[in-house]
């Protein structure tokens, strides 16, 4: 007698549970419940086209290696292309949130970019990982932003630190006119004061403009012992021939920058002219640890011809931290999914890393670099670090 | 100075050669093309194709920049722009805009939007300097070469069209197309002459170019702009006209990007503002038609 009643009342509490699933979980309701869906906005065309490529190859990289399951559901990861227009950013932001109910949205390949999708994830209550622009306030655009990438006045004390020990009494900067240039240029100089240099000009270029003739012959007018430069990933190329045309070097002034001016992306097409030039930066593919080596090889393999620059490593450890976060909240979204990407610690390519729980910026190792010949190409060999570097645009 | 000065001289050259087929088929033809740039643009990449892929030295690659555009620029007049030249303004901008538009995009498609880099041969790439303090003169290699081989097609364009016969034919069918045409002048060929010739100056303009303004698929619409204002300040009527416009530009633009970087590429569009206000028919033309 008492076995049918059990089962009814089983049958009726399974149905209330799975109507409580239902309302408490509307996102999922309508769309299909056993995929995860990661919307990675990218500039795949345009002048900034190397960063998109970079990052989604290096995210659909870490789905190879380490499966399209989490939770036991299938991450669907949808790329879109902003061509750097921010305008667009938004637009795509706004779809994927509202039409594909993405759990985290990824990418951001500028600055101006990042900032346009922060409403969008506030509003929401979607993460959004930033995987490379680096102006240090935009973690401060929506409590929803974690970033894997690095800030620049993370990466331009380092090379301000080195350049005062090193001889180096007099530079000007030169700075690409938008907001991580401006963060590079304060924070490269307030360090370099620090430390008893000289800056007699502070130069700024425009971002769509790669004619930098007038502003090299200003560097060299000013005859300083340095010239400190920070150039949107990709432009590197183009200024280092304009730098060598207009014979900086051979007026013994020095090239030293944050590690975008030398990005592996396009060193080894720079020639010898790049010899010698030291930067600070979080990433190099010449990184000697044993993840690196797999990673760069792995990269290598199922892109043939390119090499994993700074933009990538970015991208790889963003689906790292949205990977981890999903597997800890069994793919719910929203603030669980938040809470769990804070305070990550783990290993990656460029060394130990941490999500610091309170700015939602990444903690990492700086590293000063030289360009050197390493087997006949051209790469970033680290010779220096500085451990542990916290933004240091967020104390102030 | 003089190193501002010269490099000022070397990027108004280049604008000239750029822009004069514009002025060309504006002033002479009466029609407004805004797809040049993409010819100009055909050139820069018929060189970068030529040079990396087919390993040709660049100075060999050059006349092929020319002509390839050249021979586009025939063929696009023969098929599409003949029957626009009886329309409005209006048609001509919108035809040409959209034709703009998708050589970007077909050229994005093709060979993908990233900045093409070029290795120029080595002693394009060598740099002398005399004096020295304020008065210091450095000449880049190549700028000098861009110098000589404008003044060179400067030269010979203003003595084709004074000199020649072919010149004469021009001059007569832009005038007055009925008359010419009943004189048995052939019309229709001087045209599509002139547009080739105009399109290959355009291709030879963005192969040179590709070094020091860049090439990428957004190119002509970036660099219009400049075109046009090289033809509104110089007035289309000479060739004098369009070249001193270009190298005040091209002055102006580098001087203010090293004493004024704030105000950067805004120096252009001043000058441009104040001289229209000052000569609205343009610096170089006789009077107003």
């Amino acid at each position: 007698m008492t076995t049918p009643r059990l089962t009814a009342r089983r049958i009726t509490l399974n149905a209330l549970a799975l109507a409580a699933a239902t309302l408490l979980a509307p996102g999922f309701a309508g769309a299909q419940a056993d995929t995860l869906k990661i919307g990675l906005i990218l500039p795949m065309t345009g002048p900034f086209a190397s960063t998109g490529r970079q990052i989604e190859a290096a995210a659909r990289l870490w789905m190879a290696q380490n499966g399209a399951k989490v939770a036991g559901k299938t991450v669907e990861l949808i790329v879109k292309d902003d061509a750097g227009v921010a305008d667009t950013t938004r637009r795509l932001a706004q779809e994927l949130v509202v039409n594909d109910k993405v759990v985290a949205l990824a990418g951001f390949g500028l600055t101006p970019l990042a900032l346009a999708a922060a409403p969008v994830a506030t509003q929401g209550k979607t993460p959004l990982v930033v995987m490379a622009a680096a102006t240090s306030s935009i973690t401060e655009a929506s409590p929803y932003i974690i970033r894997t990438s690095f800030t620049l006045p993370q990466a331009a004390i380092g090379i301000a630190e080195w350049a005062a020990k090193n001889k180096i009494k007099k530079a000007v900067t030169m700075v690409t006119d938008y907001g991580p240039g401006i963060d590079a240029e304060k924070f490269f100089v307030d360090r370099f004061l620090l430390n008893g240099g000289t800056v007699p000009e502070k130069l700024r270029t425009p971002l769509r403009s790669p004619d930098f003739a007038p502003v090299l012959q200003k560097v060299r007018d000013a005859q300083p012992d340095a010239v400190f430069v920070f150039l949107p990933s990709g432009q590197g190329a183009a200024f280092m021939k304009q730098f060598a045309e207009r014979g900086l070097d051979r007026a013994g002034i020095k090239l030293i920058g944050t590690g975008d001016v030398v990005d592996d992306d396009i060193l080894a097409d720079m020639g010898d002219v790049a010899l010698g030039v030291v930067t600070s930066h979080h990433y190099s593919a010449a990184h000697k640890s044993p993840a690196n080596q797999k990673y760069v090889a792995a990269f290598q393999a199922a892109n043939p011809k390119m090499r994993p620059n700074f933009m990538s490593v970015g991208g790889y450890d963003g689906m790292r931290v949205i990977y981890k976060a999903l597997e800890t909240t069994k793919g719910a979204g929203g603030e669980a999914l938040l809470a769990a990407m804070k305070g990550q610690i783990f290993e990656s390519p460029r060394g130990q890393v941490l999500i610091d729980a309170q700015t939602r910026d990444i903690v990492q190792d700086i590293y000063i670099r030289r360009v050197e010949k390493v087997n006949g190409a051209l790469y970033n060999v680290e010779f220096d670090a500085m451990k542990g570097v916290k933004d240091p645009g967020k104390n102030r | 100075m003089l190193t501002l000065l010269f490099d000022g001289i070397a990027y108004g050259m280049l604008l000239f050669v750029l822009a004069l087929g514009l002025a060309v088929t504006m002033g002479l033809m009466n029609f407004i093309n805004l797809a040049h740039g993409a010819f100009a643009m055909a050139g820069g990449y018929v060189l970068v194709l030529l040079m990396q892929r087919g390993g040709w030295p660049f100075l060999a690659a050059l006349p092929v920049c020319f002509v390839v555009p050249a021979l586009l620029g025939a063929a696009l007049e023969r098929t599409l722009y003949r029957p626009m030249y009886r329309k409005p303004h209006l048609d001509q901008v919108l035809f040409s805009i959209g034709l703009t538009f998708m050589a970007v995009a077909a050229v994005d498609y093709a060979m993908g939007s990233s900045q093409q880099n070029l290795q120029l041969p080595d002693w394009l790439r060598q740099r002398w300097e005399f004096g020295s303090g304020p008065w210091m003169l450095g000449v880049g290699a190549y700028r000098l070469f861009i110098v000589v081989v404008c003044v060179a097609l400067a030269l010979g364009l203003q003595a084709l069209l004074t000199r020649t016969r072919f010149g004469s034919r021009l001059r007569a069918a832009v005038d007055d197309p009925v008359v010419a045409a009943g004189l048995g002048i052939p019309v229709n060929r001087v045209f599509l002459l002139t547009f080739a010739v105009g399109s290959g100056l355009a291709g030879l303009g963005g192969a040179l170019g590709a070094d020091i303004l860049g090439l990428d698929p957004s190119f002509p619409l970036k660099f219009m702009v400049y075109f046009l204002i090289v033809c509104a300040v110089g007035g289309t009527q000479s060739i004098t006209g369009p070249l001193l416009a270009a190298l005040l530009l091209g002055i102006a633009d580098v001087f203010g990007k090293y004493y004024l970087p704030k105000l950067g590429g805004f120096i252009v569009y001043t000058l441009m503002i104040v001289i229209l206000l000052w000569r609205p028919q343009g610096l170089f033309t006789r009077e107003a038609r």
